[in-house]
């Protein structure tokens, strides 16, 4: 913290130095000015007219919706039950995927390097795409349908379990490694005595964490034809037929909530 | 039975830990190693079963060359030599009889320790060990619902359930108050004489080295500076390992007054020469 | 089980241990919430993967477009559509950028509205259900509604990702509201300093290393979504991506698939020094 002399022979006190004050104003301008030309070309892509139209149509939108078309809801139920199949059989598989890769990509329980940034890569690269692409890469390949939305829900999976996982498997303690090691144990049972037990209890609240999100995604995997009720979604918004559209949603809000809730239960329980 | 020569290590660093360590112990004998920290014995002790690479040198068990092993044999060798950790290195999460059935991997196929299927002697002996050392009640325990002293008496029974030749010992004590520390000295002591087995003791308290050890070796930056029976370490010979310390200010002290010293302090809170002379004076084994 | 068969058991267990038979303890001890659960759960997968319904012609003729795509990866097509992937990813960039921009700076108000011990209860309720509605819905599906209002273009993606931000920024930053050190506000308040400034001095140098860390793992996450609200025409790389796979173009949709990973691994390697910087 500089303190400095004023010319009237007073000591001066400031946060910073007048160098990284002016180097703190510097980045806050440059980012002021990013922001603004990012504004500017967004704003060049818009149509005015009917943003200045978008409050007249929100409360059109909202009057169509209401009241909702409950009958419509007993159609639903399969789609939901095909969501949920979804969701769950598509992070068991991803489970089962990412769970030897974090193996392999944790830098204490590796093989080799080279396997290791393999792993890395496929973390990285399942990571980076989201649910919905690999849903829409998997409906050209597979044909429209659950499986390709499973599939493309385990994909995103592995990305995100993994990571996870292997940043957990980093951070065991390494003495009870080195005590199983030292019994004359194979690899593998000291990866399943020495390893396995410490990150247990990370593995499976990530996993119940990722189960929930992915409740979350497939709910609109269906829009680019990969199954569930985001089928029902698109038709319905297709066709304009928006009190179907906000039961709907209601559905969707209430399937999530109670994910949300038995998720974040199973994940105290674990802790 | 165990032998080692012209033994270096050498740190990626460039930190020499070891050099030219020549050392042999016959069977049943158990060997106190001492020195300062960073002295390099549990560097020593690692090199022996291999979880740290000794970069030259040869280390022979038997007639095995330890040095070259790899893979099976590497594992086949780790069998017969047991180690006992600082820090109990226990896995938290697994019951009491799992960590010491755990001893037994060496001896166990992958998917039948998976499983926890393990053969019925394996089974017999580990409980037998548990009940040797006093925990046969708690098999069922998760690790870490122990206490210091017990964690230790568990990780000596999975250390023995490997029916070892050698057993290796990192600092048993270093984390146990000093009367669990004796009671484990003990136990380990008397273990290894009803199964004759021979024993390096890395420990920082010459008390309990002196007490408990046939054989003192010292070791200081990486040398072995001392080697020879537990009484005849003096004052001098412990400043050439542990540097210059006026060891015999207490001890004086202690003379003085031999009897309140067993009732007041214990042993291995004290300076090494205070705690010999305390010791002489009491109980002795 | 009471205490009595417990210790019962404990001891039926040591007894056989000492003949050499021992199993490892259930891990759900109860025997019949044990079958139950395992029956359960068979019964569900077994319903479940009933339920799917496979084509297996059409699998089999989609089997070459699969290598076809992975193939694409060895060569993948930057050139033939160029200007559209340039487009779309300069346009996926600025709404990452405009839209956690925005969704930080309102995401603030509305997490200080969402902690328990600085908010009054009305405000608590109404910033509670603005981050719960946020937090529910997927970013496409409120992207399809803000571009009937707003029209298709960019700025209903970036309204749609602000959205998204508060909902996640806001939740995240209210429970580190609410687990800080009291002492320290206390502290504060005693000297007789007013609200702002206690939020100034007690709250913000608290919350703001993570707060900034956060901002950036969302900008991260806000660029991979920007790739996909284009779908439903809400601007970004995502419309040109979805138009490449379904013309079967692998190679451009190989091309623009690696932009995505390399621009997140950018984001990564960036924000880990951002987050080292200010910590």
């Amino acid at each position: 913290m500089p303190v400095s002399i004023s010319p009237q022979g007073q000591p001066r006190w400031r946060l910073r130095t007048s160098r990284a004050q002016w180097l703190g104003y510097l980045a806050w301008l440059i980012g002021a000015c990013l922001f603004l030309l990012c504004w500017k070309m967004i704003s060049d892509n818009t149509m005015w007219v009917f943003v200045a139209d978008a409050g007249r149509q929100g409360g059109d939108l909202i009057s169509r919706m209401l009241p909702p078309d409950w009958h419509y809801a007993h159609r639903l139920w399969k789609p939901m039950w095909d969501t949920l199949n979804i969701a769950t059989l598509g992070t068991l598989l991803g489970i089962a995927m990412a769970f030897p890769v974090a193996f392999l990509a944790a830098r204490n329980t590796t093989p080799h390097p080279l396997i290791r940034s393999l792993a890395l890569g496929l973390i990285v690269s399942s990571r980076s795409i989201n649910s919905l692409i690999w849903a829409m890469l998997l409906v050209t390949i597979l044909g429209p349908g659950v499986l390709a939305g499973i599939i493309a829900i385990a994909l995103r999976s592995i990305g995100f379990i993994g990571k996870l996982l292997y940043e957990a498997i980093e951070e065991i303690h390494p003495t009870p490694v080195e005590a199983i090691s030292a019994t004359g144990a194979r690899r593998l049972q000291v990866m399943s005595y020495g390893v396995l037990p410490q990150v247990l209890p990370a593995f499976a609240g990530i996993s119940v964490y990722r189960w929930d999100i992915n409740i979350r995604e497939s709910t609109v995997l269906g829009l680019v034809g990969a199954g569930g009720i985001g089928l029902q979604l698109n038709a319905a918004i297709n066709s304009l037929a928006w009190s179907q559209v906000s039961v709907i949603f209601l559905m969707i809000f209430v399937t999530v909530l109670a994910s949300e809730w038995i998720s974040a239960r199973v994940r105290h329980a674990i802790i | 039975m165990l032998t080692l020569s012209g033994v270096c290590k050498r740190y990626p660093t460039g930190d020499r830990a070891l050099s030219d360590i020549e050392l042999s112990l016959p069977r049943g004998q158990i060997t106190a190693l001492i020195g300062p920290s960073g002295a390099g014995k549990s560097t020593l002790i690692r090199c022996i079963n291999r979880l740290v690479e000794p970069t030259s040198g040869s280390i022979r068990l038997d007639d095995t060359e330890l040095t070259r092993l790899s893979g099976r044999e590497l594992r086949r060798a780790r069998r017969a030599m047991a180690m006992i950790f600082q820090e109990y290195a226990l896995v938290d999460r697994l019951s009491v009889m799992e960590n010491v059935l755990s001893g037994r991997l060496g001896h166990v196929g992958f998917w039948r320790s998976f499983l926890r299927r393990y053969p019925a002697k394996d089974v017999t002996e580990a409980f037998r060990l548990l009940e040797r050392v006093g925990l046969s009640h708690a098999l069922d325990k998760r690790a870490d619902a122990l206490s210091g002293g017990q964690r230790q008496r568990v990780g000596i029974a999975r250390a023995l359930v490997q029916s070892p030749q050698l057993l290796l010992i990192d600092e048993p004590t270093a984390s146990l108050d000093p009367k669990t520390s004796r009671q484990i000295m003990r136990l380990i002591r008397e273990l290894c004489a009803e199964r004759r087995l021979a024993a390096i003791i890395n420990i920082h308290d010459v008390a309990l080295a002196r007490q408990f050890a046939d054989r003192v070796v010292g070791l200081r930056a990486g040398r072995i500076v001392f080697d020879g029976k537990p009484d005849e370490l003096s004052a001098e010979i412990l400043t050439t390992i542990y540097g210059e310390e006026d060891w015999d200010t207490q001890a004086d002290h202690e003379r003085d007054a031999p009897s309140k010293s067993k009732t007041q302090s214990h042993p291995a809170l004290m300076s090494p020469i205070s705690a010999l002379a305390a010791l002489s004076t009491g109980s002795t084994r | 089980m009471n205490r009595e068969q417990l210790a019962d058991q404990a001891f039926t267990r040591e007894a056989l241990a000492s003949t050499g038979r021992w199993r490892r303890l259930p891990f759900i001890a109860d025997p019949k919430v044990r079958w139950a659960m395992g029956i359960g759960a068979a019964v569900y997968l077994a319903l479940a993967l009933a339920s799917i319904e496979v084509n297996w012609e059409r699998v089999a003729e989609g089997m070459s477009r699969a290598l076809n795509f992975l193939g694409a990866f060895t060569q993948p097509d930057f050139l033939s559509r160029r200007d559209d992937i340039i487009d779309g990813i300069l346009e996926s960039l600025t709404m990452t950028l405009t839209s956690t921009v925005i969704g930080v700076a309102l995401a603030i108000p509305v997490g200080l509205g969402a902690a328990r011990n600085i908010a009054p209860l009305p405000i608590y309720l109404v910033c509670r259900s603005i981050i719960t509605v946020s937090r529910t819905f997927q970013e496409i599906i409120i992207a399809i509604l803000f571009v009937v209002m707003f029209g298709f273009g960019p700025l209903a993606g970036v309204i749609t990702l602000a959205f998204a931000t508060i909902g996640f920024m806001a939740k995240l930053l209210a429970e580190d509201i609410e687990d800080l050190d009291w002492r320290q506000v206390e502290a504060i308040r005693a000297t007789g300093a007013s609200w702002w400034q206690t939020m100034n001095h007690a709250v913000q140098p608290q919350v703001m290393a993570r707060l900034i860390g956060l901002s950036m793992y969302r900008l991260d996450i806000n660029f991979r979504e920007s790739a996909v609200i284009g779908i439903v025409g809400a601007g970004g790389i995502g419309a040109t991506l979805n138009t490449s796979m379904s013309r079967y173009e692998y190679d451009t949709s190989a091309a623009i698939l690696l932009i995505i990973i390399a621009v997140v691994l950018l984001c990564e390697y960036g924000s880990s020094h951002v987050r080292r910087w200010t910590q």
